[in-house]
């Protein structure tokens, strides 16, 4: 239970970290929280040569709205920042729920939001919500900036958009109306566990009361977090009620492609998944904002 | 090019120079280099919470970081927790609620309930039902651990801290 040998390194700024990594070459891994590297290196499933080390890049933890409101998050804000600081609480309920989700305090307190996001597992809460969200991921590298959308940087289990060399620098989530409806739910065996299936819905409502807008994901239901696009459709022009919000979730399995393991079925995921489509929505539908 | 690195660490409010590899975790180099063997190491992956250090006041698995890292954090151990070989509230609460059999858990059960009371000085049995979650205990059944976490909050309301 001792990771391999590797040498480590501290950058002082991104660009001296980027140095790094091109130096190094693909067997040196960036490391932010550690919560799921340092494991697998203590397992040696993970054997980088060295370790570019970015917790002391301060401005990688940076906390903003823009001018359009949008939220920004630096890629080291540590989850439970997300879970804590008003500034995200209030801009984002349901980041911030979902992050108590995570694993345990002492993991929250030192994984990174960007950590998550470029592990990609795909059963955890974070990548997942910010597929539900259409967040921007805002990416560093050797060729420089680049922005790729939620939808797009998933591609399969513990892969990713990222390239060679690059980096997470800001997640960028679109303006929360503070009248937006919203619910997280996930069953898990044990408080802190990877979640067996999670579910995530936001809706907004127009001036008759119909569904104007809406996002939702599922986590542990396939290869990576995935966009419940048909129950999206099932609801959108339609006023909220627990008849629609059935027949949204009667679409759920038509988008998820859950695996068997020694948790669970996938036939269990998939009945879990579309139980916890309605919860979540009722859930939504239900809460006062 | 793994090199011997000379690191400095700032452990119960003592600093602590030594010599490490960068691989080496925090709670080894704790246990092995500081001689502070209160740290104990369960699953060394993150699930057991035996290996629960303050840094900076706040809780965090020792066998998640390498104590190259923790350079300029402030870490508490379960040895920092007692003042002047006096018992700290939260450990009477333990002794008198009989809240371990075998020890194990113990050090981290009680790092993490002082993080918790630390933020939460009045939490309910549910809270500290979470905030344990990650500290896995195969003795007690965590009914007297909780219980002790509650009556600590209590005499930690009361008395001088």
């Amino acid at each position: 239970m001792k990771p391999p040998k590797f040498s480590y390194l501290a950058p002082e700024s991104v660009k001296n970290a980027i140095a790094m990594k091109q130096e190094l070459g693909e067997n040196a891994r960036y490391i932010a929280g550690g919560q799921s590297l340092v494991p697998m290196m203590n397992f040696r499933v993970a054997a980088p040569s060295a370790l570019i080390d970015l917790n002391g890049l301060t401005e990688l933890s940076k906390v903003s709205l823009s001018s359009d409101s949008a939220l920004n998050i630096g890629a080291l804000t540590r989850t439970r920042r997300l879970e804590n600081d008003p500034k995200i609480t209030g801009a984002h309920p349901l980041l911030a729920a979902a992050a108590r989700h995570i694993a345990h305090a002492q993991i929250r307190n030192r994984g990174t939001i960007g950590g998550s996001i470029a592990h990609a597992d795909p059963a955890a809460e974070l990548p997942g919500i910010v597929l539900a969200c259409d967040a921007e991921i805002e990416l560093q590298g050797p060729r420089g900036f680049r922005t790729v959308h939620a939808v797009d940087f998933f591609e399969s289990v513990f892969t990713t958009a990222l390239e060679e060399g690059e980096l997470l620098l800001n997640i960028k989530f679109p303006r929360w109306p503070k009248d937006r409806k919203w619910g997280f739910q996930e069953v898990s065996r044990r408080e802190g566990d990877y979640a067996l299936v999670g579910i995530a819905a936001w809706f907004d409502l127009d001036a008759t009361s119909s569904i104007s807008a809406c996002g939702l994901s599922a986590i542990g239901a396939a290869d990576t977090p995935v966009r419940l696009t048909k129950s999206e459709a099932a609801l959108l022009g339609s006023v909220p009620s627990l008849p629609l919000f059935e027949k949204a979730a009667a679409e759920v399995t038509a988008d998820i492609d859950p695996f068997d393991d020694v948790h669970a079925s996938a036939i269990y995921r998939c009945e879990v998944a579309a139980a916890l489509a309605i919860r979540t929505l009722t859930e939504a539908w239900e809460r006062d904002t | 090019m793994s090199e011997r690195l000379k690191i400095s660490l700032n452990v119960n409010n003592d600093t602590h120079a030594c010599e490490i590899d960068a691989r080496m975790t925090l709670a080894d180099c704790l246990r092995e280099k500081l001689d502070l063997t209160g740290t104990h190491l369960g699953c060394e992956h993150g699930v057991c919470g035996a290996c629960t250090v303050l840094a900076d006041g706040v809780s965090i698995r020792s066998c998640l970081i390498f104590a190259v890292q923790a350079q300029g954090m402030k870490i508490t151990t379960v040895e920092g927790l007692a003042k002047d070989g006096e018992l700290s509230p939260l450990q009477e609460a333990f002794h008198d609620n009989h809240a371990l059999q075998c020890g194990f858990c113990t050090p981290g059960m009680l790092t993490t309930a002082e993080a918790l009371l630390t933020e939460n000085p009045a939490p309910t049995r549910r809270e500290v039902e979470s905030a344990i979650s990650g500290n896995i205990c195969r003795c007690t059944g965590y009914i007297s651990i909780v219980d002790a976490i509650i009556d600590a909050a209590e005499r930690r309301r009361q008395g001088p801290p």
